[in-house]
């Protein structure tokens, strides 16, 4: 087998074209991720039991199951129950659904760090629970979690082609149909893996560069 | 009297003040942890302007009292009054037809709240904020007071506290005596009624103890604030205090002037502790 540099340039461009599908997915379904992941780790913490044991159920469920399993189950049983959407944004809901669940954690884990007398003083000067959230703990409690949170854009990233399995034409899917329509497959996923590459190393660069910033802002 | 116009003066404008009625009741106060009895039917009643200091093991039940009365903690039993109106409990919707109260909802305890400050023993101040935000961002958001006018009253308690030239600064490059300063500062902004002193000094070097003794001895002294201090420092608890409670177990085994209380205690308990106290 011989790399072809004809069909290369001539695939290029269809999976440069699904590599900004690819992108809007894991981007759309990041931040999901993000807003949901904080509700479930709010509602977790919630004192009302009749809030916090269904979320911490179903978030501990869908955290352990598959995610190629959800995408499945959102695409092929929901428009059962007469939920019908697009392969793009079942997969979107997919990703942000499940990686909602790890991203709670994260935020859980910054919540935690946040000391009992910051709730406490909040107490005291008798502000809101809404005031004391978002003036008070979340100030503190986001900073240091924001590298961690980063990282799981890439993850979900990486765990776009599995999107291929509900037929959104992201990379991986439109390379598999090109290979297929010519028996040359090597060309389409090596430029794949290429541009995976390309994606992850500037983001791992730019959450880098994040982590300085908030490690000097913190130091002040 | 020289009252600083950073703060109000309870007594004045309230034309008819009751002197039989306390500033504080505590009425059959219990609560538990557990199988730990830690407040055990416990009465205190405390005068308008009144300063009061407790005192006693570690353990007896202090600082919990103190949470109590700060809505940090709720009581098992008993009830609270701040100036007559219950604290925990409200008039339910029936009104009088009920013949009674209910247990307070989030928006009576807010409103209940306004009138007590506390002061902690671990400062507690808000690390990502500076020293003026600190001490403004109760007043802006909780009372509704504008921005300018919560900063000129900042910068009056923040002078008061020795503090004026720290507005800029963040906790972080505080010393503990400086933080602990602003703590006061943060909680009088409220214009508090009563103010709570949870054992202010027993995080701090003790070369900076002084400085805050200063500024709680000048509060007690030029204000009629109603204080309540748990402290293991005797001595000042000897010359701040108009009253002193020796807390055993619970409850209040012992109290009285503190002149009494420390030279002439009756309780043998009390005696014990004073004994262990003073020896160390
Ligand atoms: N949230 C809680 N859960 C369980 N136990 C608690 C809690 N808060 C306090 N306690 C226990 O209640 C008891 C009384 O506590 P409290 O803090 O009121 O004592 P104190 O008189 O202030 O003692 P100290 O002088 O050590 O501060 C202690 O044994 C403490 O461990
Ligand atoms: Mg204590």
């Amino acid at each position: 087998m011989i790399w072809d540099w004809d069909y290369a340039f001539a695939v290029a461009p269809k999976l440069l074209d699904a590599l900004i599908v690819t992108v809007q997915a894991a981007l759309a379904g990041f931040a999901i991720a993000l807003v949901l992941g904080l509700l479930i780790a709010l509602a977790r913490r919630s004192r009302f039991l009749w809030l916090s044991l269904p979320v911490a159920g179903a978030a501990e469920f869908i955290r352990s199951t598959p995610l190629l399993v959800q995408l499945y189950f959102l695409f092929f049983v929901m428009p059962g129950f007469g939920f019908q959407m697009s392969p793009f944004l079942t997969g979107v809901i997919g990703l942000g659904l499940h990686y909602a669940t790890y991203t709670a954690e994260v935020y859980r884990a910054g919540l935690d760090a946040v000391p009992r007398g910051q709730w406490e003083a909040s107490v005291a000067l008798d502000f809101s629970p809404f005031h004391t959230l978002r003036a008070i703990i979340l100030p503190q409690a986001l900073p240091p979690v924001i590298p961690v949170l980063g990282n799981y854009l890439i993850a979900i990233f990486k765990d776009t082609p599995l999107l291929s399995a509900i037929t959104v034409l992201e990379m991986m899917q439109v390379a598999k149909i090109e290979g297929s329509e010519t028996f040359q497959y090597l060309e389409p996923l090596t430029i794949v893996g290429l541009l995976f590459l390309i994606v992850s190393l500037i983001s791992a660069l730019l959450i880098g560069r994040l982590e300085r910033h908030l490690g000097t802002l913190r130091r002040t | 009297m020289t009252t600083t116009s950073a703060l109000r003066d309870p007594a004045a404008g309230t034309p008819a003040l009751d002197a039989a009625r306390p500033m504080i009741r505590f009425k059959g106060i219990s609560k538990a942890f557990g199988s730990l009895t830690v407040l055990d039917n416990l009465d205190l009643d405390i005068a308008p302007a009144e300063k009061v200091a407790l005192i006693g093991p570690s353990g007896s039940g202090k600082s919990t009292l103190l949470r109590v009365l700060m809505t940090l903690e709720r009581p098992d039993t008993g009830s609270i009054e701040i100036d007559g109106a219950p604290l925990w409990h409200m008039p339910g919707k029936g009104g009088a037809k009920n013949g009674g109260l209910v247990p307070a909802d989030a928006g009576h305890l807010r409103e209940m709240r306004k009138n007590v400050g506390m002061v902690f023993q671990q400062f507690n101040l808000f690390p990502h904020m500076t020293v003026l935000r600190n001490v403004t961002e109760a007043p802006v958001h909780v009372l509704g007071i504008g921005k300018d006018e919560a900063e000129a009253r900042a910068r009056d308690l923040l002078e008061l506290v020795g503090l004026r030239d720290k507005l800029g600064h963040y906790p972080a490059q505080l010393s503990g005596g400086q933080q602990q300063r602003v703590a006061i500062a943060r909680a009088l902004a409220m214009r508090p009624r009563v103010m709570l002193f949870d054992e202010v000094t027993s995080a701090l070097d003790p070369e900076t103890v002084g400085e805050v003794l200063n500024v709680i001895r000048k509060l007690a002294e030029e204000h009629n604030l109603t204080m309540l201090m748990v402290t293991h420092q005797m001595g000042f608890a000897r010359e701040f205090a108009d009253r002193v409670c020796f807390f055993y177990q619970g409850r209040i085994c012992e109290q009285g002037p503190p002149d009494q209380l420390f030279n002439h205690p009756r309780e043998e308990r009390t005696q014990a502790f004073l004994r262990a106290v003073l020896e160390s």
